[in-house]
């Protein structure tokens, strides 16, 4: 007799949760992905906890609070680490409706996530969509800040390139003529293109020696 | 003074004692014009061709290209500069009357060039204001407007491509729609032309101390990317693909023409650049170990970014390849059921056998995608596509990725900055040369005149068509022009102004008279081979037909682009770019003739 109602039970179980079933939904784990060396093997202990935090999250919908760990049905489970589960009703021998499973997984996402030390890429429920995070915009786009900085060194570099050469100008016409210094160019310019270093003859003091005029006239005129 | 060929001038100090500006120093000038002709094309427009035209076989075709073409030609610019003492309009109507047309075309292209080179800056200088972020912003895909998913055009596309086209450029989908103006692309325009203007406002003066930094910065970060990039997994692939000699490629034409044109497009010949700076040396300079020096450090410089350049590609292509296995595998997996990672990289292909041969249906049911090293690393992309797309791609697989992005911008921006230099000084020195200004108007307000002109210009650039309006002027404005002002310039020197006095004038700089090499290239070979490359560049012009590539969204292959021809009038303005420059020649020597048939 407990055999036949062993039987009865495994196959209402097999009933119930089946691959591509109504209300199941395909899990998929990576857990080596996820963790590398740390990585756990995946036994039976590891699907009870499954069992109980999908009972967890059913338990905190209103109105199912009775749920147990009895109620949740995990079957094919592969080598992936894949596997279907349902969420049954106590009541009826029927299971949950998958909207109401779907919305309760979703709310506790984030605690099922952290109890298998994974995140929603390496834990993933098939038809279950994620929440993705609010995208961080700052108040102001970084490229602003740079571009401000940069455009006021630009624009006070301008400033005072204008300023400095301005003045520069005004300091020029109060100066001393600039005749002077343009003979001297010329003179510098002859004597170095005759290819004599004329060091000792530095003119440029502005003195013209009359014993120095005696050499200017040995040079050969061009 | 002829008779007088004493050793060359020292530096320090020695002008000529005609007012005319003068180098601080040697290197200042050296740098300038390495700056000048290094400039964005080294690294965006030679690895590819090395890359496209069977790897180390381009270097021969480049090699030979520089030897006839490239050095004489720079030899010349250099020499008739420093000889004359004028920029180009001036050189060019002291060397004939008639052959004034020459210098105002060249200025004509310098300003164009102009409008468009600093907006790609302005590109460049976007990226690098959003580099100092992690992390990149091109680097993930924003929320749709529902906050359910990610953007669907960025999906399509990928978010690096997503960033150059909807979040920079804003492109609209047709040349016509030109859209409203990129207010943030305008303010790295107005910023760009600011430090422009910063660098240029007071002539050589001024660029003489910017250069020292903007010049050797880009070395630097080459190293630097150099370095970090042959450490990096899959380098030696990219490096090996760039340079394996194909020499079959030899025996097809466009190789040569197009290592010609590289050639000579690379070291910004014909735009009157040169014939400025080299105007402001002393008059006894060795002008021909300079040119030599400088076309010898451009192509080095070409060579040595290729390689930085291809091991980050390298690198790239195979993290790509690795992503695209790891694709593969986690279907497979996930579809036999087999322990999570079961299956390593390298017995992918096995795994992929054995169950081809047991479970054939269901293997045809996956998606899989063919995983070739080589398809990824022959996406060879060049011009904005390699720095915007491929490369900044790249930058986001390296750890520390926004200090490599902010570098490598950084680097980009200096590079164009020294070649905007040569460009404004082709631009300013023929207008201070032609009193354009009254003498009193200080030089800072004729260079700031011209920088907002250019500025106000280059403002449509901004609008969303711009960049398609950027390719055309690109394509279009300087490549025969430039070519045609050359030939006529190698033409002028050698027949018109005399090739014996232009040895002597050489003689009388450098110390020795121009040899074998110099006059047979400057009296035959070069003029050929310009005929030969302006041939062909005519012809290959007039036969593709002019399109262009649109980013379409609603395109039914998304992300390729979609081949559209350009409407009429765009059709008309790419034939006036093409040729009106160049018709100054004609014009300005016809006004000649008739002023000299009235007045003599």
């Amino acid at each position: 007799m407990l055999w036949l109602l062993f039987f009865l039970i495994t196959a209402i179980s097999a009933e119930l949760c089946q691959p591509g079933g109504k209300n199941a939904f395909k899990v998929r784990l990576s857990i080596k992905t996820a963790l590398g060396d740390k990585a756990y093997v995946w036994d039976t202990n590891e699907e009870y906890l499954f069992r109980a935090m999908v009972a967890f999250s059913m338990r905190k919908v209103p109105n199912r609070e009775a749920t147990e760990l009895s109620h949740v049905l995990l079957c094919n489970v592969t080598q992936r680490v894949s596997f279907w589960f349902v969420v049954t009703d106590p009541t009826s021998n029927h299971t949950l409706p998958a909207a109401e499973v779907q919305s309760a997984i979703r709310m506790n996402r984030n605690r099922i996530n952290n109890a298998f030390l994974l995140n929603d890429q390496t834990l993933e429920f098939l038809k279950i969509p994620t929440t993705l995070a609010p995208p961080t915009d700052p108040s102001v786009p970084v490229w602003i800040i740079t571009f401000g900085v940069v455009f006021c060194i630009v624009t006070i570099a301008v400033i005072l390139l204008i300023v400095s050469g301005v003045r520069q100008r005004r300091r020029k016409n109060k100066g001393p003529s600039e005749v002077d210094d343009s003979e001297d160019k010329c003179e510098n310019a002859i004597t170095i293109e005759n290819g004599i270093p004329c060091d000792s003859l530095d003119t440029k003091g502005g003195h013209i020696n009359e014993v120095f005029l005696m050499e200017d006239e040995r040079l050969t005129p061009l | 003074m002829a008779s007088s060929r004493g050793p060359p001038t020292p530096w320090a100090g020695a002008g000529a004692g005609d007012g005319r500006p003068a180098w601080g120093s040697r290197l200042q000038y050296l740098l300038s014009c390495v700056g000048f002709a290094v400039g964005l094309g080294n690294i965006w427009r030679f690895p590819y061709l090395c890359q496209a035209y069977g790897g180390g076989a381009f270097l021969l075709p480049y090699a030979v290209a520089l030897a006839l073409e490239g050095i004489p030609l720079f030899h010349m610019e250099l020499a008739i500069g420093q000889r004359l003492r004028r920029g180009s309009v001036g050189v060019w109507t002291a060397i004939s009357p008639y052959l004034g047309g020459v210098g105002l075309g060249c200025f004509s292209v310098s300003v164009l060039v102009s409008l468009y080179y600093n907006m790609v800056l302005a590109w460049v200088l976007w990226y690098l204001l959003n580099s100092f972020q992690h992390p990149l912003p091109w680097s993930s895909c924003p929320a749709s407007h529902n906050r359910t998913g990610l953007l669907a055009e960025c999906v399509g596309s990928g978010p690096v491509s997503f960033f150059w086209f909807r979040r920079t450029l804003n492109i609209s989908s047709d040349m016509g729609a030109s859209g409203a103006v990129q207010w943030p692309l305008l303010g790295c325009l107005a910023a760009s032309w600011g430090v422009v203007y910063l660098c240029v406002s007071r002539g050589i003066e001024s660029t003489g101390k910017a250069i020292y930094f903007t010049a050797l910065f880009p070395y630097l970060v080459l190293t630097v990317f150099l370095v970090r990039g042959l450490t990096l997994p899959g380098a030696a692939d990219g490096l090996a693909y760039l340079f394996t000699p194909d020499v079959r490629v030899l025996g097809s034409p466009r190789v040569w023409l197009d290592a010609a044109t590289q050639i000579f497009f690379s070291l910004s010949l014909a735009l009157g650049g040169h014939i400025a700076y080299a105007s402001y040396n002393p008059p006894r300079n060795d002008c021909e170990k300079d040119a030599v020096t400088i076309a010898l450090v451009n192509s080095l410089t070409s060579l040595y970014a290729a390689v930085a350049v291809f091991s980050v590609l390298g690198f790239k292509a195979t993290t790509d390849q690795e992503n695209c296995l790891d694709r593969n595998i986690i279907l497979m997996v996930n579809a036999f059921e087999l322990p999570d990672q079961s299956i390593p990289r390298e017995d992918y292909a096995l795994v992929l056998n054995h169950l081809n041969v047991t479970w054939p249906e269901r293997v045809a049911q996956l998606p899989l995608e063919t995983c070739l090293l080589r398809d990824f690393l022959h996406k060879g992309a060049s011009g904005t596509g390699l720095a915007f797309i491929a490369f900044a791609e790249a930058l986001l697989h390296m750890p520390g990725a926004p200090g490599w992005a902010v570098l490598f911008f950084g680097m980009l921006f200096s590079l164009g900055l020294t070649s905007m230099f040569g460009n404004m000084e082709s631009v300013i020195t023929p207008l201070l040369d032609m009193g354009v200004l009254p003498r009193r108007v200080p030089k800072e307000a004729l260079t700031g005149l011209a920088c907002l002109t250019c500025f106000l210009l280059a403002s449509c650039f901004t609008l969303q068509s711009g960049s398609y309006w950027l390719e055309l002027f690109d394509r279009y404005a300087a490549s025969i022009n430039l070519l045609v002002f050359a030939l006529l310039e190698v033409l002028g020197v050698a027949y018109v102004y005399g090739l014996d006095r232009f040895c002597e004038d050489v003689a009388w700089m450098t110390g020795r008279r121009p040899g074998l090499y110099w006059r047979l290239s400057w009296r035959l070979v070069s003029p050929l081979l310009l005929l030969l490359v302006l041939g062909a560049s005519v012809l290959l012009l007039v036969c593709s037909p002019p399109g262009y590539h649109a980013w379409d969204p609603q395109y039914e292959r998304f992300p390729e682009r979609r081949e559209r021809l350009y409407p009429g009038w765009v059709q008309a303005v790419c034939v006036l770019l093409s040729f009106l420059p160049a018709l100054w020649v004609p014009a300005v020597a016809l006004a000649q003739l008739l002023r000299r048939r009235t007045g003599g």
